[in-house]
């Protein structure tokens, strides 16, 4: 049996229409902002990352800037090439934004306040199953990034577009498996549920593989570095938005950074205990209570955007068969492995009553065990692998004129003698 | 009030925001009309010719929506069973390693057949 102290279902669906209003134009304005900072942010904090100084002309350390891109945006000129087909290409950027407005519906903000005199939570709504609603609407989002693809009839759009979203469903299971374990010890898939199940323990502590699945998933979900590859500048031009311009790019691009905050947002919700407050400042009495939890939930999702903007300024972008491995052959099995040990070690502390640390250790060490075996005997062979390439290496002689063009040649790597470079080319 | 009251209302914000910006966005840049710039981009080539409905695209893509399909059908499954652990008892872990078995042979067929390969 689980208390439930803080916020109950029963909560939600109660409010008076004035106050259901005000909360839903306050996430729509938190969500603007969260993005235009999140640009100025993501900009000034790369440009640190890349020893420069980033925007810092309009308004007080250049905050103004994410703004005044959009304004940019907007006096641009609307090209809509003529090989798009309309319809489709217009939906595509409302689609995208929309939805990635309509998943920050079911995240808790915070507990129960009085809000003019009405008792409300912090959060706009919330049911019995709305993680899989947040699931089912950003597979709906990928729609917008698809038809964005396809309607705009150019090659790099196309491929841009397909990249993106085999992308994004590769992901989604390995995050939708990720979820199974945190809905397991929650016993709910309601955010404010599991927001609550959390009281004592935060579920990142609980379930360690989970977290870092989710966080590796959600960075591919929301087509970022490094793994940005729809927009691969190098192969791809721009990816699906190349042929947009103006303001239905603006919404591709808030549709992005909206998705980056839902994304830590829900991490937070599911993995960091949601608004409640970190260990040490947990103590203090009131912390969790009223408006304050709104600090520990922003501020959790500003490490997060952090997190990624500093990931961005760190790795180099995945090769596309890297990052599709990456999902499907290692993410998607440990899933599985993960979620089977979690199931069996619960169940046997269920059924057995024996306390938590003696399953552990009697699961666990011999778990354990193999995983280092598995991967002592897979470095060793990646090891011989390694130097026996090496060793091939030192043996070849390459000719440098063998395509046709002249090849530098590689550390530990001869040249054939040739007698005449010019004859090599006409001969060979 | 329905729970899903604030749903509509959000979307509906959105929507008519997106729906705004991109009317706006149409009226507020100048018009040049020039006809090079109305092709679609390609490296300032002339653009391939893209057949109506869309071009060719790898195979690989369908057969990764495919399997997506599938494996996404599993978790489905798997969610009610999570949320209902407790009240399952033992019987729900052993029954549920048999179902994860029976999804890995699968997972474990298409690794081998080189579905997952990616070229």
């Amino acid at each position: 049996m689980k208390l439930f102290p803080n916020v109950s279902l029963g909560a939600f669906g109660i409010d008076p229409w004035w106050v259901t209003l005000i909360k839903v134009l306050a996430v729509f304005v938190i969500l603007v902002l969260m993005t235009l900072l999140a640009i100025w942010a993501e900009r000034r904090i790369v440009a640190r990352m890349q020893m420069r100084i980033g925007p810092n002309r309009v308004g007080p350390f250049g905050i103004l800037q994410g703004l005044m891109d959009g304004v940019k945006l907007a006096l641009k000129e609307d090209v809509i090439p003529f090989t798009v087909d309309r319809a489709v290409y217009i939906l595509a950027p409302i689609i995208s934004a929309t939805t990635a407005f309509m998943t920050f519906a079911v995240i808790p903000f915070g507990p129960e306040v009085s809000f003019f005199g009405v008792i409300t939570p912090l959060q706009l709504t919330d049911f019995p199953v709305s993680v899989l609603y947040v699931l089912a609407i950003a597979s709906v989002g990928i729609y917008g990034i698809v038809l964005a693809g396809w309607s705009s009839g150019s090659t790099y759009a196309l491929l841009g577009g397909l990249r993106s979203s085999a992308q994004m469903v590769s992901y989604e299971i390995a995050m939708g498996l990720s979820f199974v374990a945190v809905f397991l010890y929650a016993g709910s898939m309601s955010t404010s549920q599991i927001v609550a199940a959390q009281e004592r323990t935060w579920y990142i502590l609980l379930l360690l593989p989970s977290f870092l699945i989710y966080v590796i998933s959600m960075v591919g979900e929301t087509n970022r570095a490094p793994f940005d590859l729809p927009e691969a500048e190098g192969e791809l031009v721009g990816g699906f938005h190349t042929e947009y311009s103006s303001l239905k790019f603006a919404l591709f691009f808030l549709a992005e950074y909206i998705n980056m905050v839902t994304v830590s947002a829900l991490a937070t919700t599911l993995f960091l205990g949601g608004w409640r407050a970190p260990f040490p400042i947990s103590l203090i009495p009131g912390v969790n209570e009223g408006w304050v939890p709104l600090i520990w939930f922003f501020s959790k999702i500003a490490v997060f955007l952090f997190v990624f903007i500093w990931i961005r300024g760190t790795l180099p972008r995945f090769r596309y068969d890297q990052f599709m491995n990456l999902g499907w052959k290692i993410l998607i099995p440990t899933s599985l492995a993960w979620i089977t040990i979690v199931a069996i070690t619960r169940g046997l502390r269920n059924s057995l009553d024996l306390p938590t640390g003696q399953t552990v250790a009697l699961l666990g060490v011999p778990l354990i065990a193999v995983a280092l075996t598995l991967f002592i005997r897979d470095w060793r062979k990646a090891n011989a692998e390694e130097a026996l390439e090496e060793n091939q290496i030192l043996v070849t002689e390459i000719d440098p004129f063998a395509g046709g063009h002249p090849i530098p040649p590689l550390p530990g790597q001869v040249l054939v003698e040739q007698t005449s470079s010019r004859q090599g080319i006409t001969n060979g | 009030m329905n729970v899903a009251w604030p749903i509509i209302g959000l979307g509906g914000i959105a929507f008519f925001f997106a729906a705004f910006s991109i009317i706006a966005g149409a009226l507020t840049g100048p018009k040049i009309y020039n006809r090079a710039k109305l092709s679609a981009y390609e490296c300032g080539i002339e653009p391939t010719p893209q057949p109506v409905g869309g071009g060719r695209f790898p195979i690989k893509y369908y057969l990764t929506a495919m399997l997506f399909i599938v494996f996404d059908i599993e978790i489905v499954f798997l969610y009610p069973w999570a949320v209902s652990f407790d009240q399952l008892g033992f019987f729900g872990v052993i029954e549920m390693i048999f179902f994860i078995a029976t999804v890995f042979i699968a997972y474990s067929y298409v690794w081998r057949r080189g579905g997952l390969e990616w070229e």
